[in-house]
């Protein structure tokens, strides 16, 4: 459904532009009909500059996005575009204008989607958008920004791309700043959006989240692919070493980190890019090593 | 949302008390003038009375009528300030939001404008091209003055506008298919709105205050009086030495009250906007 | 015992009237223990750390005692708390980064820091200090902006140890970070106790899986009151409060996945601490509630050096 092919984002800094920043180089991953792709990565690894050129509020410098097939910028009905694919963002209260209720975010998507929809109507699209995120409209309806949680406004940003019948849904970084005991129902959320069929595209610097929710991880560093592929393959026997310590590094309940020192010691294995296979490098720079699993090659950064 | 902005509004002291100065100056600067059967500036009485039941404000060392003076000073007071501060409000406001929402080359241009228009000495541009032009009417007066204070709130607008163009509400917005003017309207607008009002407090202030210096050195309009007018005819023939307290004290408290009200009104329309502020 | 805090109460002046932050919380830290302070936005743990050190503007000191190495602090004298700041308790503030005043370098800071606390720089102690945690002296020459966000952490870390505190305060140093720093700078505090720097530590945090890789012990806090202390073993494996136990049941791990386990969060929210209800503060969320729950249970000990406040717990 969506597929990116070669795309990189170069900033322009300095006086008149004559700095180039690269923040994403050739990057190419799918994400499919009902899949969860998370994207992995540490700050300024690239991963939100990709989620915001996906929903077009950056442009793109080099490679091609497309939607089935088309080129999304070359949709030039942004609208027609964003009835397709929506973004929920990490901090909830920044997501709504302080000075108008919260429910404007739906007042905005009758506005601009369904202009002649009537009232009563509406008002119960919106109801039952509200009750799928597991909302109750009573609570939430009529009140303003600073009066909801950060999971209620959350999940109304959620229910809000829900009421269009989007097909992609980019996550950035949507549960980073939520309590513990609310973040997992919204994560839940997402994994009932998937079964609808929604193709998601999670973007997070947590591991443990993406590993709960997604099919398809894709584990980012300085704006390169070092990783990706089935979640189970890329967790389960992770073949970057970067991709190792940073599991390594993950706080986990029952294991504390001493004991997972030992799989630290990386350096000496050998670059699994370079013991593959000269057939199995189908996609430039990365090598599959085991079906839909392929990895960056690691000697390239030692140097 | 609107009614409910009218609702607090209705019920915000500050707000209301504000409204109502100005509107009683308003009013008296419309409507008083139509009182008199002479002009302003018409010597009507004898010289340097002090306030009576026929010159409820006194007369000047010339013997004119400082009540008739005072009204018809306030319409053209008003005139000036509402025209120059309209004007360079909204030069203001366009320069400023386009230039902080659009960034890039735009913005670079934009800022470059307004730095040239603000470093240029003001006062003095619009003495030449008062004095080359000949202007002497408060409509062109008005416009001099709108189109050379605007910089200033430009650069104010423009720094707001920068901080809340990155917000992930505006993101939102471009998200639910908004367009651009209406993301500036509706959604940029609305959070500075207490801001742009107090911008227009500023300016319509300095409006009146560069006016009367235009008045002072003989390049206002030659017909008719403003309140800066009579303040400086008041200075310069030694009103205060003399004693005539009448003939100042009208003039500054004037100014005075309709700046001081417009910002008690800004305060009321904060809390009015702001509904954190409302439920303190 | 290091740290001994009693029925401590702490309410926030707000224009709609008190907010009930910290009510009434009693426990202690023994010598050399690292006990992670772990909590929701609102259930007072911030609070909490930032009594120990400096009540601000809005914070009161409305009942309770807190004895640092059997001497009372007097909370609410600003003044007469200057003698505990930096020489007995020390705070590493979340936003490191900004904590160091841009105009100064560092070394010049630091003399300035301690000149004000009448001690002499001892700068070979300083530069060792520094070389604990992996930086060089010559930071000491440069100024804040010339560091990273990482460098910047530590160097603050060092200087709030700088004087062997008895307590160390991290408020939530971690959460800003990279998952690969966030292990660095927790080690590093670790190292800091386990050298004898910092005699106790307190590490506040949201992230109970962070906390658990170096704390010894692990308190929880609800609404304003402690629900749950226990070792970090015990609280992590057989935590007793029903809050604690859901809260730790809906932490996603590295390797759980959805469609293998479906973790569930806890539904409800916490109450309000403008007008708490009376009796547990858990007592709407909690599957467990009966009669009892309208009476506040007592902070008690239901095994050695594990308490819970909960009925049910016994």
């Amino acid at each position: 459904m969506l597929k990116l092919d070669g795309v990189s984002k170069v900033y322009r800094v300095g006086a008149f532009g004559g700095r180039e920043l690269k923040a994403v180089s050739d990057v190419s991953f799918e994400v499919g009909e009902g899949e969860v792709v998370s994207l992995i990565g540490e700050s300024g690894s690239g991963k939100s500059t990709l989620g915001r050129m996906i929903l077009r509020l950056a442009s793109v410098s080099g490679g091609t996005i497309t939607l089935d097939g088309r080129d999304i910028t070359s949709i030039k009905d942004r609208k027609e575009y964003y009835r397709q694919v929506q973004g929920v963002f990490q901090d909830p209260f920044s997501c709504y204008n302080p000075v108008f209720r919260a429910d404007r975010v739906f007042a905005m998507i009758k506005e601009q989607y369904f202009p002649r929809a009537g009232a009563d109507e509406w008002r119960k699209r919106v109801e039952g958008a509200l009750e799928s995120v597991r909302l109750d409209p009573g609570n939430v309806l009529g009140k303003y920004p600073h009066q909801l949680s950060g999971g209620q406004l959350q999940r109304m940003l959620i229910a809000r791309a829900v009421l269009l019948d989007i097909r992609l849904l980019v996550a950035d970084e949507i549960i980073s700043m939520l309590d513990a005991s609310t973040r997992i129902d919204v994560l839940n959320l997402l994994a009932d959006l998937r079964a609808r069929g929604l193709g998601i595209l999670f973007v997070t610097h947590d591991l443990s989240l993406g590993n709960y929710v997604s099919d398809r991880t894709v584990v980012l560093r300085h704006g390169k692919i070092v990783e990706m592929g089935r979640t189970d393959l890329v967790f389960g026997s992770p073949a970057h070493p970067y991709t190792r310590s940073l599991l390594a590094s993950v706080p986990r309940l029952h294991a504390k980190w001493t004991d997972a020192e030992m799989t630290d010691a990386v350096e000496d294995v050998p670059c699994a890019y370079h013991e593959a296979p000269q057939e199995s490098r189908t996609r430039p720079g990365l090598a599959e090593i085991d079906s839909d699993h392929y990895v960056a090659c690691a000697d390239k950064e030692k140097a | 949302m609107r009614y409910e902005a009218l609702h607090f509004a209705l019920r915000n002291r500050k707000l209301v008390a504000g409204t109502v100065v100005i509107l009683v100056f308003l009013v008296a600067g419309l409507a008083g003038p139509l009182m008199f059967d002479h002009g302003p500036n018409d010597y009507v009485g004898p010289p340097m009375a002090a306030p009576s039941g026929e010159f409820w404000f006194g007369t000047t060392t010339f013997g004119q009528d400082v009540f008739a003076q005072f009204l018809y000073g306030l319409r053209a007071t008003f005139l000036v300030g509402v025209l120059g501060g309209v004007l360079a409000a909204a030069v203001g406001m366009v320069v400023g939001f386009v230039a902080g929402y659009r960034g890039g080359w735009v913005d670079e241009l934009l800022t470059m404008l307004t730095n040239i228009v603000l470093v240029l000495p003001a006062l003095v541009v619009l003495l030449i091209v008062n004095a080359y032009l000949g202007v002497r009417s408060i409509g062109v007066q008005a416009l001099f003055i709108g189109l050379t204070s605007w910089p200033w709130a430009a650069r104010a607008i423009r720094a707001q506008t920068f901080s809340l163009r990155s917000r992930d509400f505006v993101d939102l917005a471009r998200l639910s298919g908004v367009r651009t003017p209406r993301i500036i309207l509706r959604e940029i607008a609305p959070n500075m709105s207490s801001y742009l009002f107090l911008t227009f407090i500023l300016l319509f202030g300095s409006a009146i205050l560069i006016a009367a210096s235009l008045d002072f050195i003989g390049l206002g309009p030659t017909e008719g009086v403003s309140l800066g007018l009579m303040l400086n005819n008041a200075a310069r023939w030694s009103a205060l030495q003399l004693g005539l307290w009448w003939w100042f004290i009208p003039p500054g408290a004037g100014i005075t009250a309709i700046v001081g009200a417009l910002y008690v009104m800004n305060v009321g329309l904060d809390e009015v906007f702001n509904p954190k502020l409302r439920e303190m | 015992m290091a740290l001994n805090v009693t029925d401590l109460r702490v309410y926030y002046r707000t224009l709609r009237g008190e907010v009930k932050a910290l009510d009434g919380v009693t426990f202690s830290v023994a010598d050399g223990e690292i006990m992670g302070l772990a909590g929701e936005s609102g259930s007072g743990k911030s609070t909490l750390a930032k009594s120990l050190i400096r009540l601000d503007g809005r914070m009161r000191h409305v009942g309770g005692t807190v004895e640092l190495d059997g001497a009372a602090m007097p909370l609410s004298d600003d003044d007469a708390m200057d003698e505990f700041r930096f020489r007995k308790v020390s705070l590493i503030p979340q936003y490191s980064m900004s904590a160091l005043n841009p105009t100064r370098k560092i070394g010049r800071m630091v003399g300035e820091l301690l000149d004000s606390r009448g001690e002499r720089p001892d700068r070979a102690e300083l530069e060792r200090r520094l070389e604990l945690v992996g930086l060089s002296k010559d930071v000491l020459d440069r100024y804040p902006i010339e560091l990273s966000g990482g460098m910047k952490q530590r160097v603050v870390m060092v200087v709030s140890t700088l004087l062997n505190p008895s307590l160390l305060i991290a408020d939530e140093v971690t959460s800003a970070l990279d998952v690969s720093s966030q292990k660095a700078v927790a080690t590093t505090l670790l190292g800091f106790r386990d050298r004898g720097l910092v005699t106790s530590m307190m590490v506040v945090t949201h992230d109970i899986s962070l906390v658990y890789q170096i704390a010894d012990s692990i308190m929880v806090m609800y609404a304003g009151r402690l629900a749950e202390k226990a070792p970090a073993d015990v609280l992590v494996t057989a935590p007793r409060h029903p809050y604690t136990q859901q809260l730790v049941s809906a932490l996603p791990e590295v390797g759980v996945r959805y469609e293998d386990r479906r973790l569930a969060g806890i539904p409800g929210s916490p109450p309000s601490l403008l007008k708490p209800p009376g009796g547990c503060r858990f007592r709407d969320r909690c599957p467990l509630a009966f009669d009892q729950c309208a009476e506040q249970p007592p902070f008690a000990e239901v095994a050695p050096g594990h308490l819970v406040a909960c009925w049910k717990a016994e």
